[in-house]
């Protein structure tokens, strides 16, 4: 007996990130919805509201700052925590009221959570042993999710006697072995080195892919999210800010929390036209989509790599520091106004912008998002397109 | 460099600073001889001479007639075997009380763990004659008061001198806050909510999850818990004589008067009988599969006040517990090479 999931055959062989979409692995995995969530730990609202739903086969990514529902939706999904309304469904069934032990879902742990007294063939087969498998299947099931998960000379080893690199890989093969419907990562990788980061989050995309069973995946850290989820969705204060692919969230953020906590942004006063533009910078940008009503101050927010500047003595910038990050240079400058502007670029355009010179700026043609100047306003504002045209701040 | 890098190569200059941290190994390793010697001759004098007591009897030289004697004493056996026999009933009731209690705190709010701990460690700062003195008057109030009732029964029951119930409610009493410790201190060191949700999400009951996984990684906590109530039941004499009944501790003392190298006789060979006990349990509470680091029953630390509950023979048997009682440390090179179909 195959120890594991059938392969999917519309699943794309090797890893990588998440390109390919949700829809051609539909049919594989579970589809997990969320519906109207709500949990709340005395005055905390941990959840509020919240909708989402996964497609079979993709990985998910719950992404946001600590304290912004992500864990407490993934527990929820896993019995672990019971909302006090709204209903979580799998395959359009409500498991909301279904103990944890009776759910069809593999949990991975930001601890391990090894059992400590068990060696890792027995810690995989735990589920199998729970449910009364035959000796020769748990030891034909573990060994095979060990050589899966690339340990398999680690059977006989205890958890103290194991990186923590390989105890989360042990642990994700324990979540693999009874084949759940759903894999649930919580910060699998926090708790690791870089290296050792980046190598097992490799795997455990390349794992989830050859599967094809629906993950969803929490973690606040954006790199991780962006580059290991078909979807990253957003989370604020409980609630879902947007659910979208990683390219299209960091080219189009729906709402300013999201176009801030995800890449870096630049937020510089501006003030509306009237005329579906903003003028910013010295620089009048035309606002792709509905424009705030009327005139007025605004914040318009800009990524790094959509700030142009040069070396310039007539200029009015001044740079402030330089950070030279490989190809491209982070430079920061100050604007007349006091306001600090953040430009990407590339390394070797960048030679001449040492600190204290100055500079001239102005916007590139980069998606923008125009906001009322209230900080932490959720509230959807229309993107606006930079105008071509570089203006001297 | 040489106080950097402690290697076993000399300093290679003459004029090189003398290693002070050589000097700073030999003074702790010169230290800790005079400390052992003095402790050992502390604890090994009175053995010693209790021992040349017991053989040497003025006028016949060496004679072993005091252990010879023992075996065929009048009660040796009786009260012994009464003293083991409240010992397993008094580990078993404390254990059953407190592990539940001690998870459900771990898993619940945890305002409740001080709770429970000043309720477990009450036991403490309360004299073990204050406690007897309650149990008796209770004892001499309730037949009257419900001599008309089931009760009645009942307190006869627990009275009864082939094996009294309410010496092992007291006894469980007294242990409760050397159980308390020893476990609580396992639990520290494992991730208990965790754990749990990781066995339930694998598809584990509650039962299950208690049995199979938190009871394994605290193996080495409930043997200390088991020894250190095991001493101290061993040489409880305070509540056992004065609630009238005989169990070895009270008999060593009620045998003394008559037979006094016979008394201290025993008293070795129950320091021995002890000792051989820790061993076999913490034998059994240290298998390699026990491997959470820092969850030796050693954090329990109550084991001076085990002995100070004890009398007649009470603290070299507490005493033993927790010189017996050590940590036991995870040896990655005694892990047990697991067995193909071994359940």
């Amino acid at each position: 007996m195959s120890a594991l999931p059938a392969p999917s055959a519309t699943r794309p062989g090797p890893a990588g990130p998440a390109s390919a979409g949700s829809a051609a692995r539909a049919g594989s995995g579970a589809r997990v919805e969320f519906r109207s969530l709500r949990r709340a730990f005395g005055p905390t609202v941990a959840l509020d509201g919240l909708d989402l739903t996964a497609e079979p086969g993709e990985l998910l990514a719950l992404l946001g700052p600590s304290g912004c529902g992500k864990t407490t939706a993934l527990r929820v999904l896993a019995g672990f925590e019971q909302p006090d309304s709204g209903e979580v469904l799998v395959d359009g069934e409500d498991i909301t009221r279904i103990p944890a032990n009776r759910r069809d879902a593999g949990m991975v742990f930001q601890s391990y959570s090894l059992f400590p007294h068990l060696n890792a063939r027995d810690n995989v087969a735990f589920g199998l042993r729970v449910r009364k498998r035959p000796a020769a299947e748990r030891h034909a099931t573990a060994a095979e999710l060990l050589d899966l998960v690339g340990l398999p000379d680690h059977g006989a080893r205890f958890p103290h006697q194991m990186s923590g690199g390989q105890q989360q890989r042990v642990a994700l093969a324990r979540a693999l072995a009874l084949r759940p419907r759903v894999l649930l990562l919580d910060e699998p990788l926090s708790a690791l080195d870089a290296k050792v980061r980046l190598s097992l989050r490799e795997e455990i995309r390349r794992l989830q892919l050859s599967l094809g069973i629906t993950t969803i995946f929490v973690t606040h850290d954006q790199e991780e999210a962006l580059s290991m989820a078909d979807r990253v969705a957003v989370l604020n204060a409980g609630r879902l800010e947007q659910c979208a692919p990683p390219a299209e969230l960091y080219e189009r953020p729906a709402t300013a929390f999201v176009a801030e906590f995800v890449g870096t942004m630049n937020r510089l006063p501006g003030r509306l036209t009237g005329t579906g533009s903003v003028e910013v910078a010295g620089a009048v940008l035309p606002v792709d989509g509905e424009a705030p009503a009327g005139r007025g101050s605004v914040d318009v927010l800009l990524r790094p790599e959509g700030v142009r500047a040069e070396a310039d003595p007539e200029g009015t910038a001044t740079v402030v520091s330089a950070s030279f990050l490989g190809s491209v240079t982070r430079v920061l400058l100050d604007l007349p106004d006091g306001t600090a502007v953040k430009a990407d670029l590339a390394s070797r355009d960048a030679a001449a912008l040492l600190p204290g010179v100055r500079a001239r700026v102005a916007p590139g043609p980069r998606p923008v998002l125009v906001v009322p100047t209230t900080p932490a306003s959720p509230v959807p504002a229309p993107r606006a397109q930079a105008r071509a045209g570089a203006v001297d701040a | 460099m040489a106080a950097l890098t402690p290697l076993s190569t000399p300093p290679a200059s003459p004029d090189a600073v003398p290693a002070p941290a050589g000097a700073a190994r030999r003074r702790p390793r010169y230290w800790r001889g005079a400390v052992l010697t003095v402790a050992g001759l502390y604890f090994l004098t009175p053995l010693v001479s209790s021992f040349v007591f017991t053989v040497h009897v003025p006028g016949q030289g060496l004679t072993f007639a005091a252990y010879s004697g023992i075996l065929s004493a009048e009660g040796f056996t009786e009260s012994l075997f009464l003293s083991l026999s409240l010992a397993a009933a008094t580990i078993a009731l404390a254990l059953l009380l407190v592990v539940p209690a001690l998870i459900a705190v771990r898993l619940g709010p945890p305002r409740l763990r001080a709770v429970v701990e000043i309720v477990c460690m009450l036991p403490l700062v309360v004299p073990p004659i204050a406690l007897v003195t309650g149990i008796a008057t209770v004892l001499r109030w309730g037949p009257d008061h419900f001599s008309r009732t089931p009760l009645y029964q009942t307190f006869l029951a627990v009275q009864n001198e082939s094996f009294p119930v309410v010496l092992v409610l007291a006894y469980t009493v007294l242990a409760l806050p050397f159980v308390h410790r020893s476990l609580d201190a396992g639990l520290r060191a494992v991730d208990v909510p965790t754990l749990v949700e990781a066995a339930r999400n694998c598809g584990a009951g509650r039962l299950y999850v208690i049995l199979r996984v938190i009871l394994p990684n605290l193996r080495s906590s409930l043997a200390g818990a088991s020894f250190l109530t095991l001493a101290l039941v061993l040489g409880e004499y305070t509540v056992a004589s004065l609630l009238g009944f005989r169990p070895f501790a009270v008999w060593i003392v009620s045998v003394s008067g008559a037979e006094a190298r016979m008394s201290v006789a025993v008293s070795l060979l129950s320091l021995l009988i002890t000792w051989a006990l820790l061993l076999v349990l913490s034998r059994a509470g240290t298998g390699p599969s026990t491997a959470v680091p820092g969850a030796g029953p050693s954090a329990a630390g109550p084991t001076g006040s085990a002995a100070s509950l004890g009398s007649a023979g009470s603290a070299g048997s507490a005493g033993s517990a927790g010189s017996a009682v050590s940590p036991s440390a995870p040896d990655p090179a005694a892990a047990p090479i697991p067995v193909p179909g071994k359940e």
